[in-house]
C-alpha cells in the first residue's frame, strides 16, 4: 500500500482531536468561512447583484422621495437633510439582506448533500452554519464599503469624528451578522434554494418599511408609530443616524417615548445580541437533525 | 464479539413508509458487507443511520464499537462515507474539496494538502485537480466524492452504490482501491446494485427488501439457496415451444419458465454436461432447431429475483413498489442461511 499510504489517515483518525473544544470549533468555521469566501469569489454575480438593489434604493430614494418627505426639525423639501435621515435606513436594510444569502447558501448546501457531507464529519456542531454567516460577513462588510462610496458621492455627508462612524458600521454589521442567523434557520427549514431566497426576503420588506427607516414615523398611524419604534431594526437606523451624527439637534428622539427609541444603541445591540442567541441555538439544533 | 458494524433490529419510519423494518446486521472486522435490495428497499436509509445522519426510531447501531445514537461525534471520527448521490463543492476545485475535508477531519493544512494529493492521482483527477468540480463529468464527480470518503483512511467505510455512473476502467480502479483498503484492515458495508460486484468484493451479503434483510450469506451460500444448475433454451422458431417444453419436462427437476417473446426455456436439472447433450440430441431428433442452448449456474441475479421478485436491473430502472406477486420465499428465507 506504498502509493495509498494510509499512514497520515490513520494517524488522524487516532489522534482526532489535538486541539480542545473551543479552539476546534474556531478553526472549523474558519475552513467553512473560507470555502464560501472562495465561492464567492468563483460567483461574483450574487455579490454584483447584491450592490445594485441598495444602490437603487439609495438613488430613488433620495430623487424620487428625497424633495416630498420632510424630516422633522428641517424645512420641508430640504433633499440634504433627507438624505441625511435615509442613508442609515438603507445601509440597515442592506445588512438585513444578509438572511437570504445565508438562507439560499444553507438550503442549496443541503440540497447538494454537502450538508449530509460535514454532519458525517467529526468537525464541531455550530462550525458549518457558523462558518457560513462569517462568509456572509466579510460580504456585507464589502457591501457596505462600496454603498458607503456612493453614499459619500451623492452627498451623504456624517458629524461625527471617525472613530464614532465606525462604531456606526459596527453596529449595522452586528445586525447583519445577527439577520444571518435568521437566514440560517430558514435555510435549513425550507426545501429548496429559491424558496429560502423568498421566505429570506419576503418578511424583510415589512420589518424594515414600518420602521423609521425611510420616512420618520411621525407620518404613521399611532399604532404603526408603536410598532415602528418598538421594532429591533429602528433601534439599529437611529443608533446608527446618532453615531454618525446624522440627527437633528433639538427633535425629541421618540414620538411614542419606546425606550429603544430613547437609548438606540444599546437597544440596538441588545436586540442584535438576542436574536443571534435564540437563532443560533434554534439553527444549531435543526442543523443536527437536518436531513436532505 | 459484535463486529465493527452491529445492528439489532432498526427501525425507521417517513409517515406511513416503514423505511426500516426491524434491520439486524454484524458486520466482522475487516471484512466487506454488499447489501442488495431494490429501490427503496431502506439500503440508503440503513446507511444514513449508521453513518449518524438519521436518529432510527427504534433499535440499536454501533460502528466501531460505539453507540451512533449516544456518541455520534466518536462514531464520526471513525467514519468515511460516501453517499448515493456526491456531495462535493462544485465552486471549489477538486483539490480544495479534499482539502477542505482533510482539514475538517482535524487535519493541519500540509497533511491536508498531501493526503489530498495522493487522493487526486489515485483516482485519475491529476489533470483536473486544479478546476472546479462544476466542470467535473458525473463519474469525476463521484470518484471525488469517494475520495473524500477516504481522505483519513478510516477503520469503517461506508459507500452508498460506489460504482454506480463509473465507466468500467474506473469501476475496476475502484475495485482495486477497495481490495486494498480491505487489505490493510478496513471494515466496508457497500450498497450496490450491480450484483457482480457484491459477488466479487463482499465477503458477505445481505439482501434488504421493504426495510427487511430477507436473506443472508455468502455469495455461494445463496446460489445454492436459489437451486443448482438449470438449462436454457431459445429455440428458432416459437412453433417448437410445446416440443421443446415436453422435451424439458420430461427431464427437469422442478417447474422451469417458458418466455414465448425471447422464446426461451429455462429448467432446473441435475446431470451437467451429459444431460445437456442428451437434451440436444433430444431435440435435434424432434426438429427443434436451437438458436442458444447452454448450461446455467445460478448468479447472484438468480438470488436477487428469487428473493425479490424482480430483476436488479428492473430495480434499477425505477419501479419503487416491486411486484409482490411472486417474492418467493421472502417469508422463508428471512431467518437467512446462517
Ligand atoms: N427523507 C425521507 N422522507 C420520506 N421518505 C423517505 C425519506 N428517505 C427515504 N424515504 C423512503 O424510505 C424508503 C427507503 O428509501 P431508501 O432511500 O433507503 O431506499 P434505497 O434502498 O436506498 O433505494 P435506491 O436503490 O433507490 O437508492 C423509500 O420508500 C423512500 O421513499
Ligand atoms: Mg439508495
Amino acid at each position: 500500500m506504498s502509493a495509498f499510504d494510509q499512514a497520515t489517515g490513520a494517524a488522524a483518525a487516532r489522534n482526532p482531536q489535538p486541539h480542545g473544544g473551543l479552539v476546534r470549533s474556531v478553526r472549523d468555521a474558519l475552513v467553512v468561512a473560507q470555502r464560501n469566501l472562495i465561492r464567492m469569489l468563483r460567483i461574483p454575480e450574487v455579490v454584483i447583484f447584491g450592490l445594485i438593489q441598495p444602490i437603487m434604493f439609495v438613488v430613488l430614494f433620495t430623487y424620487v422621495f428625497g424633495g416630498s418627505i420632510a424630516v422633522p426639525g428641517a424645512p420641508a423639501g430640504d433633499a440634504q437633510a433627507y438624505r441625511e435621515f435615509l442613508m442609515a435606513g438603507i445601509f440597515a436594510q442592506t445588512v438585513t439582506f444578509a438572511t437570504a444569502g445565508a438562507g439560499a447558501g444553507i438550503a442549496d448546501d443541503m440540497h447538494k448533500g454537502l450538508i449530509d457531507r460535514f454532519r458525517s464529519l467529526p468537525m464541531s456542531r455550530g462550525a458549518v452554519l457558523t462558518g457560513r454567516t462569517l462568509a456572509d460577513l466579510v460580504q456585507t462588510a464589502l457591501t457596505l464599503v462600496v454603498l458607503a462610496v456612493v453614499a459619500l458621492l451623492i452627498g451623504w455627508r456624517s458629524h461625527e469624528n471617525p472613530a464614532s462612524v465606525l462604531a456606526g458600521f459596527a453596529l449595522l454589521l452586528l445586525l447583519g451578522y445577527a439577520f444571518s442567523w435568521i437566514g440560517a434557520l430558514i435555510g435549513l427549514s425550507v426545501r429548496t434554494p429559491e424558496a429560502a431566497t423568498s421566505g429570506g426576503l419576503l418578511w424583510l420588506f415589512p420589518l424594515t418599511f414600518i420602521s423609521n427607516a425611510f420616512v420618520p414615523v411621525n407620518g404613521m398611524p399611532a399604532f404603526l408609530q408603536h410598532v415602528a419604534e418598538w421594532n429591533p431594526f429602528s433601534a439599529t437606523v437611529a443608533g446608527a443616524r446618532q453615531l454618525f451624527g446624522n440627527t437633528i439637534e433639538g427633535v425629541p428622539q421618540s414620538v411614542t417615548g419606546a425606550w429603544p427609541m430613547e437609548h438606540p444603541v444599546l437597544a440596538s445591540v441588545i436586540w442584535s445580541v438576542l436574536i443571534i442567541v435564540v437563532f443560533r441555538t434554534l439553527a444549531v439544533r435543526k442543523y443536527r437533525s437536518a436531513t436532505a | 464479539m459484535p463486529g465493527a458494524i452491529y445492528a439489532e433490529g432498526l427501525v425507521k419510519t417517513f409517515g406511513e413508509v416503514r423505511a426500516l423494518d426491524g434491520v439486524d446486521l454484524d458486520v466482522p472486522e475487516g471484512t466487506v458487507l454488499g447489501m442488495l435490495g431494490p429501490n427503496g428497499a431502506g439500503k440508503t436509509t440503513a446507511v444514513r443511520v449508521l453513518t449518524t445522519l438519521l436518529r432510527p426510531d427504534r433499535g440499536t447501531a454501533r460502528v466501531a464499537g460505539v453507540d451512533v445514537v449516544a456518541h455520534p461525534d466518536a462514531v464520526r471520527r471513525a467514519i468515511g462515507l460516501s453517499g448515493q448521490f456526491a456531495a462535493v463543492d462544485e465552486y471549489l476545485t477538486g483539490r480544495e474539496n479534499l482539502v477542505m475535508v482533510g482539514r475538517l477531519y482535524q487535519m493541519s493544512g500540509r497533511d491536508a494538502k498531501r493526503r489530498a494529493a495522493e487522493l487526486l492521482e489515485r483516482f485519475n483527477l491529476g489533470d483536473a485537480a486544479d478546476r472546479t468540480a462544476k466542470t467535473y463529468s458525473g463519474g469525476m464527480r463521484r470518484r471525488l466524492d469517494l475520495a473524500a470518503a477516504l481522505v483519513v483512511s478510516p477503520p469503517v467505510m461506508f459507500m452508498d452504490e460506489p460504482t454506480t455512473g463509473l465507466d468500467p476502467r474506473n469501476r475496476q480502479a475502484l475495485w482495486d482501491v477497495i481490495q486494498e483498503l480491505v487489505a490493510g484492515g478496513t471494515t466496508l458495508l457497500l450498497t450496490t446494485q450491480y450484483l457482480e460486484e457484491a459477488d466479487r468484493l463482499a465477503h458477505d451479503i445481505c439482501v434488504v427488501d421493504h426495510g427487511r434483510v430477507i436473506a443472508r450469506g455468502t455469495s455461494d451460500q445463496l446460489k445454492a439457496r436459489t437451486g443448482g444448475e438449470r438449462i436454457e433454451v431459445v429455440v428458432h422458431a416459437p412453433e417448437h415451444l410445446p416440443v421443446a417444453e415436453g422435451v424439458l419436462r420430461a427431464v427437469a427437476k422442478g417447474d422451469g419458465a417458458v418466455d414465448p417473446h425471447t422464446r426461451r426455456l429455462t429448467f432446473p436439472v441435475t446431470g451437467g454436461a451429459k444431460l445437456l447433450a442428451e437434451v440436444i440430441r433430444e431435440l435435434d431428433s424432434r426438429g427443434v432447431e436451437i438458436d442458444d442452448i447452454g448450461l446455467r449456474r445460478p448468479t447472484l441475479d438468480d438470488v436477487f429475483i428469487a428473493l425479490t421478485g424482480h430483476t436488479a436491473e428492473a430495480a434499477r430502472d425505477g419501479g419503487d413498489t416491486p411486484a409482490d406477486g411472486d417474492r418467493a420465499g421472502a417469508a422463508t428465507t428471512k431467518e437467512g442461511v446462517r
